[in-house]
């Protein structure tokens, strides 16, 4: 009897030239444009996600100078309210969706498989479609700004006012499915990253030994899994209220507005942890590498990530202590709030307890991670203090709001984002970044966020609500007004700083090598850049930290690293056991394929059509994308699938 | 209005609550004393509180000021928190170790040390100890301002418009119920029950110094309650995102005498003077034709009900919710051109001449 391809037991070998050479022809992708619209290397597609991101954090930023101008003073003209909101819905939306989470999934695209000891995502197509309609569906949304009609109505997109009686335009439509555009790329992405967690791994990896990161990730993509049904059912039913006349939250016709708001938060207070965990994760990485020493308390953080992740979906309501709610279930739901720092707690101390027990070295991406903790704190308790319903009543809705949630976006995402770019450049182009001028980078953007952004919170006590597109002089709120703007244009010079770091280091930036932090885990055992295929043979792994437990003596074997695993029949990578990391079966992957991206213009398409109410376009859509869905699932065989009926 | 002393008069006040609640209260009192006093400490250079007449860390009446100590209570836990851990991390950073001060990780050792969890215990721990004091002392206060201490005898109705605010006055004499707008007067010391409803979109009633923010929800009603211990303008806007003219969506509540709320009731109930100049009638004349779709003044035949009622317009103090002062200035550019200051909002333009604008604002002025 034949053992079939992917049962095979494959020898093994040292790393050596000419199997590297082979592998190189074999992984490589077409040169150039080709290159780029066909690719399924998850690097690849990292590096187009966090450039994509960063291009939608610059869209964001715009908007937000055109506000802080328009706020500098009382009764400013400089923007229509229209205008205005527009702007803000905008902004939020686009640093919150089109931001946030992409330019984590950006990181986790490019490190996963290295991290994990694997050549490629488990799904290494869907991983470029999600990719494609994250981009595609961002595109959509801003084509709202070429009819002058983008979404106005927040980023919470509250009924009525995003009924069609008081929002007869396009732009709440644009909103409506734009979300669930990209609520396609969130479920193809979250899909491929818990199935390549449980199962694309090498021979080790169990999970007791995952770097945080993919805890982080892990948790963020499998919650993305469970909350974004509800926002694109949500979505879905105002959409059918605004063009077809149902009722759901039609409260004239007995639907409920509240529905809403419910359906929102139970997907969006989750997704505010889907946006921070990762981050934090590459903190609990990347800190201890600049201290020298392991991540104090590496199972407590593990198990607090997953459980800030778990109580996430249980406080939506404090969203929604103004609306009336009976107080004995707001109590549950202030619990809920106030006791969520504790696993962040957990997190907080063991990074002070890493930096007080290690021996700092003062890299660019220490000082990211060290203002993170100081950010994280601020924004943590400002939080807690929104957890309190009486005092809710009073926060909720003023500029403390706006503060809070910039102490989470920019300084639990952002700064650690930035943060690990300096951590993480010199792996992915082979060149560092200038530690001059990040030190500048790092004091110009944490001097103006800090500045533009801590009076908030005061802003917020002297009572200015949020989204309103101007105010009167006389209530205490100018001065305040005036150093935000001042602060936000000093943030956004760093950032721009970073930018130009990036820019210059790119042709200039010094020979990095393959482990210029002298870094534990599996990414930095390879060459900067990695070469397509990862690893020339599978590692092996026997501790958390590969490259350092010679030093720190932690294994009870030894991580093998240079032998291994020969996989040279085509695409393919190592399938392991869900828990122990025990090798299973050989993954047979597809190659190079234009049918993630052809499926996303049929996608696009059909939610063209939908916009514009050309239906004969979305049919058009639909069917041929399902043409090309087919195409897609047609056995390939390279990947062994022709073969296999034979088998049977 | 003399706000310039902290509202110490809820210790002297009669209290009807006994026992625990009332020990709850006093402890309450004396920690927002302590609080205060450390702010003012802290930011000595904030604005006096008249400049600040939204401003939330200064509350009056029963409704508000275990709400204000709580919050005071938590942002100096949070200061101290932010204090601590901020210190924390320099130190840390800081601190000296037995190797040089290097850039690169390569040059220095690595290291195990055994020692480091104990900061999780002992952080998380603490932590523990502060969120659960922080639940109680939230749930205490829940049930502490969740009702009203006493019946409230006033009971307004308050109706969210884009961009304004009906209040309806309600009685059990059907003869004393009646509509105003914008302006809400209550009876200084005693407790007011507030129905909260919508006639669009979703709106929040909110006056800062006298109540956090309840929604107002189209198909639904909410209830709260308002209470100011001493007489005062208290300014409330619209905390609730809604729509273009969100930014101009004010409200003030007026707190006075007990009898002087009782006379002003009574004053609202009148109709208009009669008119006294044949301007002023032909005022009435126009607007009625011109307004009275929309607007209602009591006792002319103008009865609409899709814009603020006008009776007794000027006893107050702005116009267009609380937009512009109500001057006959304002007053004469508002009509002309509504559009211009509040653009958007649903008051069309009038095609006045000058002399029908003229006569308009006489008999505006007119209602005293």
């Amino acid at each position: 009897m034949t053992v079939a391809e992917h049962e095979r037991l494959p020898e093994v070998t040292e790393r050596n030239p000419s199997l590297e050479a082979k592998l190189h022809a074999m992984w490589e992708s077409a040169p150039g444009l080709r290159g780029w619209l066909s690719t399924v290397d998850h690097k690849e597609i990292g590096v187009l996600y966090l450039v994509t991101a960063f291009g939608f954090l610059v869209a964001g930023g715009i908007e937000a100078v055109f506000m802080r101008l328009q706020l500098s003073g009382p009764n400013q003209h400089l923007l229509t309210p229209e205008q205005y909101n527009q702007l803000f819905s905008m902004h939020g939306n686009t640093m919150i969706f089109w931001y946030a989470f992409p330019v984590l999934s950006g990181f986790s695209n490019y490190f996963w498989p290295l991290l994990l000891g694997a050549r490629d995502m488990a799904f290494p197509r869907l991983n470029a479609f999600s990719y494609w309609v994250f981009l595609a569906s961002g595109i959509f949304v801003y084509c709202s700004f070429l009819i002058g009609a983008a979404p106005n109505d927040g980023w919470f997109n509250y009924p009525p006012y995003g009924s069609r009686e008081f929002n007869p335009g396009p732009n709440i439509d644009f909103y409506l499915l734009g979300l669930i555009f990209f609520g396609i790329s969130l479920t193809a992405g979250g899909i491929n990253f818990v199935v390549t967690t449980l199962r694309a791994r090498c021979p080790g990896m169990s999970v007791n030994r995952f770097p945080i990161v993919i805890w982080g990730t892990l948790s963020a993509n499998a919650a993305g899994l469970l909350a974004v049904p509800t926002v694109s059912a949500a979505c879905l039913m105002l959409w059918l209220d605004r063009n077809f006349g149902t009722h759901f939250f039609n409260a004239a016709n007995g639907g409920q507005p509240l529905l809403w708001q419910h359906l929102f938060w139970m997907f969006a207070h989750p997704w505010v942890y889907m946006i921070v965990l990762p981050a934090m994760g590459i903190v609990s990485d990347a800190l201890p590498v600049f201290c020298r020493r392991p991540l104090v308390g590496y199972t407590a953080v593990a198990l607090s990530t997953v459980v800030t992740m778990m109580i996430g979906f249980g406080l939506w309501v404090h969203h929604m202590f103004a609306t009336g709610l009976p107080v004995l279930g707001m109590s549950f739901f202030a619990a809920t709030s106030i006791l969520i720092s504790l696993p962040s707690g957990v997190q907080l101390f063991s990074w002070l307890a890493t930096i007080w027990t290690g021996r700092p070295v003062f890299t660019t991406a220490f000082y990211f991670f060290a203002g993170f903790i100081v950010l994280f704190v601020i924004g943590g308790v400002s939080g807690f203090v929104t957890g309190s319903v009486p005092v809710d009543w009073q926060l909720t809705d003023t500029y403390w709001v706006v503060a809070h949630i910039h102490y989470v976006l920019i300084g639990i995402n952002l700064f650690p984002v930035v943060g690990a770019i300096y951590f993480w450049f010199p792996k992915i182009t082979g060149r560092m970044l200038d530690e001059r001028l990040g030190k500048l980078n790092f004091w110009v953007m944490f001097i103006g966020f800090n500045l533009g952004f801590f009076p908030m919170h005061f802003t917020g006590l002297m009572g200015m609500p949020r989204r309103i597109y101007t105010y009167p002089a006389g209530l205490g709120w100018t001065t305040l007004n005036v150093i935000t703007t001042v602060g936000s244009f000093i943030l956004a010079i760093g950032i721009l700083l970073f930018f130009i770091n990036v820019l210059i280091s790119l042709r200039r930036g010094a020979i990095a090598g393959p482990n210029p932090w002298d870094a534990p885990s599996l990414e930095w055992s390879v060459p900067s850049p990695p070469p397509p295929y990862n690893f020339a043979v599978i590692p092996s792994v026997a501790s958390r930290h590969p490259l350092w437990e010679e030093r720190l003596q932690e294994a009870d074997g030894t991580s093998v690293l240079d032998r291994g695993l020969v996989l040279d029949h085509h695409h393919e990578t190592l399938a392991v056991t869900a828990m122990d990391g025990e090798p299973d079966l050989i993954l047979k992957m597809p190659s190079e394929s234009y049918v993630p991206i052809s499926l996303t213009l049929c996608i696009s398409a059909l939610f063209a059509g939908l916009i514009s109410h050309w239906w004969w376009l979305a049919a058009a859509g639909t069917v041929v994308g399902i043409g090309v869905a087919i195409a897609w699932l047609w056995p390939l065989p390279e990947a062994g699938q022709r073969e296999a009926p034979a088998d049977v | 209005m003399d706000r310039n002393r902290r509202a110490e008069k809820a210790s002297s006040r009669p209290d009807e609550k006994t026992g625990t609640s009332a020990q709850l209260q006093k402890l309450d009192r004396a920690t927002g004393r302590i609080s205060l006093a450390v702010f003012f400490l802290l930011s000595a250079s904030a604005p006096a509180r008249a400049d600040a007449p939204m401003a939330y860390t200064v509350g009056f009446g029963a409704r508000n000021f275990p709400v204000v100590n709580l919050l005071w209570a938590l942002l100096i836990v949070s200061l101290l928190v932010i204090l601590i851990v901020t210190g924390l991390v320099i130190a840390g950073v800081l601190r000296p170790r037995d190797v040089p001060r290097s850039t690169d990780p390569r040059l220095v050792p690595l290291e195990r040390p055994e020692r480091g969890l104990a900061w999780i215990y002992i952080g998380t721990a603490i932590s523990a100890a502060v969120l659960v004091g922080a639940a109680i002392w939230t749930f205490s206060t829940l049930a502490a301002v969740s009702g009203p201490p006493r019946d409230a005898k006033v009971k307004i109705h308050v109706i969210g418009h884009q961009w304004w605010w009906e209040v309806r006055y309600d009685s059990d004499d059907t003869s004393r119920i009646f509509t105003t707008a914008n302006e809400i007067h209550i009876p200084a010391g005693e407790p007011v029950r507030v129905e909260l409803s919508s006639v669009d979109v979703i709106h929040s009633f909110w006056v800062p110094q006298l109540s956090g923010k309840t929604d107002l929800i189209p198909g639904q009603r909410n209830d709260t309650w308002i209470e100011a211990d001493r007489p005062g303008t208290y300014r409330g806007q619209c905390g609730e995102y809604c729509g273009l003219q969100h930014a101009h969506m004010a409200l003030a509540v007026i707190s006075e005498q007990p009898a002087q709320f009782q006379s002003w009731w009574t004053h609202q109930l009148e109709g208009p003077p009669a008119s006294q100049t044949e301007t002023v009638a032909a005022g009435e004349t126009n607007f009625i034709a011109k307004c009275g779709i929309c607007h209602a003044v009591r006792g002319t035949t103008a009865g609409g009900r899709l814009g603020p009622d006008l009776s007794h317009l000027m006893t107050r103090q702005t116009i267009a919710a609380g937009t512009l002062p109500n001057t006959p200035g304002y007053l004469s550019g508002w009509i002309a051109d509504p559009q211009h200051i509040k653009p958007g909002n649903l008051m069309p333009l009038l095609d006045l001449s000058g002399a029908q604008l003229a006569a308009i604002r006489q008999f505006l002025e007119n209602l005293k």
